[in-house]
């Protein structure tokens, strides 16, 4: 995993609560045994407005000229601001895949289901969660303000508008030290193997009907 | 001692090692897997040449691109068929038990767990699927997982978690007859809201919960997910002692005892303390449906469609008045009013035996209406279809004009043939109403398996108390 490092990006906005991860990839790409190539088919339904399926070359589909990722700057968005209960629905990493493969590093919402959550610091991608109002202020900002950005700080916890204003998040420690440093779970699991083999000679002697 | 919550109890017992902030290191009793979510992570562990870290804790099973019919023909998309093959290669190739499509016992992957007793009292069991909360039912931790957390788990048997925090939702008195476990949990959500529980594990109890067959109490935490919580959680009694006995996986003799004995510890102390405590009257839950995009938008079927015009928040009325275009219903109209196009009675929530009785006990003698297009019934498992087949329920469903059809996810999700096209109206016993859920502009209504059945035959929603 690349470390995530200091940026200033282009926010679009999607001004919806509840949006799903049948939303975000609809199912006819779960079929895919791969991790790459979901880019083209986030948020599918609501972009294009022919129906799509895998093998259908996208470039031949008629696009949605109001969806706002086919409108310009957002097309370049890297942070995407969105409302309450953000990737609600299926565990499907593939929402993650096609949101890093379209080329968003961040999502900012007032709340995120908990598997989407957990699995955007598997790839690398930042759920950043502020109060409904702070959120509710940046939307008004990006309707007025056509190439509206804002920078990102990991480290520091903090997101900055063009006017310096700093708007502070929450993040574990664990998480924020993984994603700063690019670092494999499994590989920093695998440090404590002979931790987890001790807790199973003691789990199965308690539990033996486990065995 | 402190006082512990049910869920309190089982994470303490998975605890391996914990970070500072508090993230641990969560040891994993069972791993389902399904064609879907794992052919990433399987091939993660190649590219890092990482070995399984324990094969006998996986149960594999191909459910979501599974065809309905003419199984014996194979898969026809040659793209979900390649994802099947793929988890078949992957099983062989790493010794790991699979029920492949031809296999009796293939069905969809949380049916199959506890009908084989793969699950069991205080286990953790994680899947690359959200619906894997159904096995909570049984007192164990069970919770979805992403990809990257599938492999996570095969090459380290463990989980980074975090705690979550405890909610306990108690229904007091029993429920009406006609009211079901998923009329309850779908009251449930319309009540806490699809957020409600983010954050938590929720724990249900109550006369009406316990009252439950464990069918019923799998409905209930199989929606544990669209309350927004990963794991919902049903204290272990004797009704899950006795539906676990003599099941292929479960222990057998002197270990049985054993295992009894702990079962037994599995539920909350009398003066636990939950972080957040709910409660609802059994007596007032009516039969549910869904009207709108998300689960939370439900009402009993005695009532009428809501008008955004009512509704004093403005981005709640806006999300109002897009799932109302979106589902093609007009504020105020009696929801036995509103007319289906296809009935489906399936899925991981609502496609157990008993669930299928419900249905045919609604169905028999009747026909479907002429408005319906197509009535699906598509058991869980190859299981589940032979025990209806055993008690005739097969054919009263086809004398009435439905479908009888070979085990699957279906119409759930619509990554097969079977989906509905768009403006097409389903009453669905699924979980997910979500736009284009079953396929492309299609328009669910999330009900019980007796609901559905009724509007098979009645061609509207209608209230089953009442037929
Ligand atoms: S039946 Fe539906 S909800 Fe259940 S596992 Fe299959 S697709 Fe998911």
């Amino acid at each position: 995993m690349e470390k995530f490092e200091k940026f200033t990006g282009i926010v679009a906005p999607m001004d919806r609560a509840n949006i799903d991860t049948d939303a975000i990839i609809p199912k006819q790409y779960l079929k895919s045994i791969k991790r790459s190539g979901f880019g083209p088919n986030l948020f599918d339904d609501w972009r294009y407005l022919d129906p799509g399926a895998p093998g259908i070359d996208d470039r031949d589909r008629r696009v949605n000229p109001e969806f706002v990722l086919n409108v310009t700057p957002y097309d370049q968005g890297q942070i995407l601001l969105a409302r309450e209960n953000f990737g609600c629905g299926s565990s499907r990493e593939h929402a993650v895949w096609a949101l890093t493969d379209f080329g968003f590093k961040v999502v900012i919402a007032p709340s995120f289901a908990d598997i989407f959550y957990n699995n955007s610091f598997k790839n690398g991608l930042l759920p950043i969660v502020l109060d409904a109002d702070i959120v509710d202020q940046l939307f008004k900002e990006v309707q007025v303000e056509q190439d509206y950005q804002l920078s990102i700080d990991l480290d520091q916890q903090v997101v900055t508008n063009a006017d310096g204003v700093q708007m502070y998040f929450e993040i574990d420690d664990f998480r924020k030290y993984c994603l700063l440093n690019g670092l494999d779970d499994i590989g920093l699991t695998l440090q404590h193997a002979d931790e987890i083999k001790l807790f199973e000679q003691q789990y199965y002697q308690n539990s033996p009907w486990l065995q | 001692m402190t006082a512990l919550t049910l869920y309190d109890k089982v994470w303490q017992q998975h605890v391996v090692r914990e970070e500072k902030d508090g993230t641990a290191l969560l040891y994993i009793d069972r791993h389902l897997v399904h064609e879907v979510t794992s052919p990433q992570a399987f091939e993660g562990l190649q590219i890092n040449q990482r070995d399984l870290w324990r094969k006998s804790s996986i149960l594999a099973v191909p459910d979501h691109n599974v065809p309905t019919t003419d199984r014996e023909q194979g898969i026809s998309d040659p793209v979900a068929r390649l994802q099947v093959e793929t988890l078949d290669q992957n099983c062989a190739n790493h010794a790991i038990t699979e029920f492949k499509m031809d296999d009796r016992r293939q069905g969809i992957v949380h049916v199959i767990g506890p009908e084989q007793g793969a699950t069991l009292p205080g286990m953790t069991v994680v899947c690359g699927d959200s619906h894997t909360s159904t096995h909570g039912a049984f007192a164990a931790l069970a919770f979805g997982i992403g990809t990257s957390e599938v492999e996570h788990v095969m090459a380290t048997q463990c989980l980074l978690q975090k705690k979550s925090k405890n909610m306990r939702i108690t229904i007091e008195g029993p429920v009406e007859a006609g009211v079901t476990a998923k009329d309850i949990v779908l009251a449930i959500i319309g009540e806490i809201g699809t957020a409600g529980g983010t954050g938590f594990a929720i724990e249900f109890a109550g006369e009406a919960i316990q009252n439950l067959s464990m069918e019923g109490r799998m409905t209930v935490c199989n929606m544990t997910i669209e309350a927004g919580a990963r794991a919902g959680m049903i204290a272990c009694d004797q009704t899950t002692i006795d539906y676990i006995k003599g099941r292929p996986y479960a222990p057998q003799g002197d270990l049985w005892d054993k295992a009894v004995d702990h079962w037994h510890t599995l539920h909350s102390d009398e003066s636990a303390v939950f972080d957040r405590e709910i409660v609802i009257q059994g007596a007032e839950i009516q039969p549910q449906v869904t009207w709108g995009t998300s689960p939370e938008m439900v009402i009993p079927v005695t009532a009428s469609v809501p008008d955004p015009a009512e509704e004093s928040d403005q981005v709640k009325a806006d999300g109002m008045q897009k799932a109302l275009d979106y589902m093609g219903l007009k504020p105020n109209t009696p929801l036995d009013e509103v007319f289906v196009d296809k009935v489906f009675i399936g899925s991981c929530t609502n496609s157990r035996v008993e669930d299928l009785r419900a249905a045919a006990a609604v169905a028999k003698g009747r026909k479907v209406a002429d408005n319906v297009r197509q009535a699906l019934v598509v058991p869980g498992s190859g299981l589940v279809k032979e025990a209806a087949e055993e008690e005739g329920l097969d054919k009263i469903f086809i004398e009435a004009g439905f479908e009888w059809r070979e085990p699957g996810c279906s119409m759930c999700l619509a990554m097969n043939a079977d989906r509905l096209e768009p403006g097409e109206r389903c009453a669905s016993t699924s979980n997910r109403n979500f736009e284009g859920r079953q396929g492309q502009g299609g328009r669910t209504h999330l009900v019980s398996p007796a609901m559905a059945a009724a509007a098979a035959v009645f061609g509207h929603f209608t209230d089953v108390r009442k037929i």
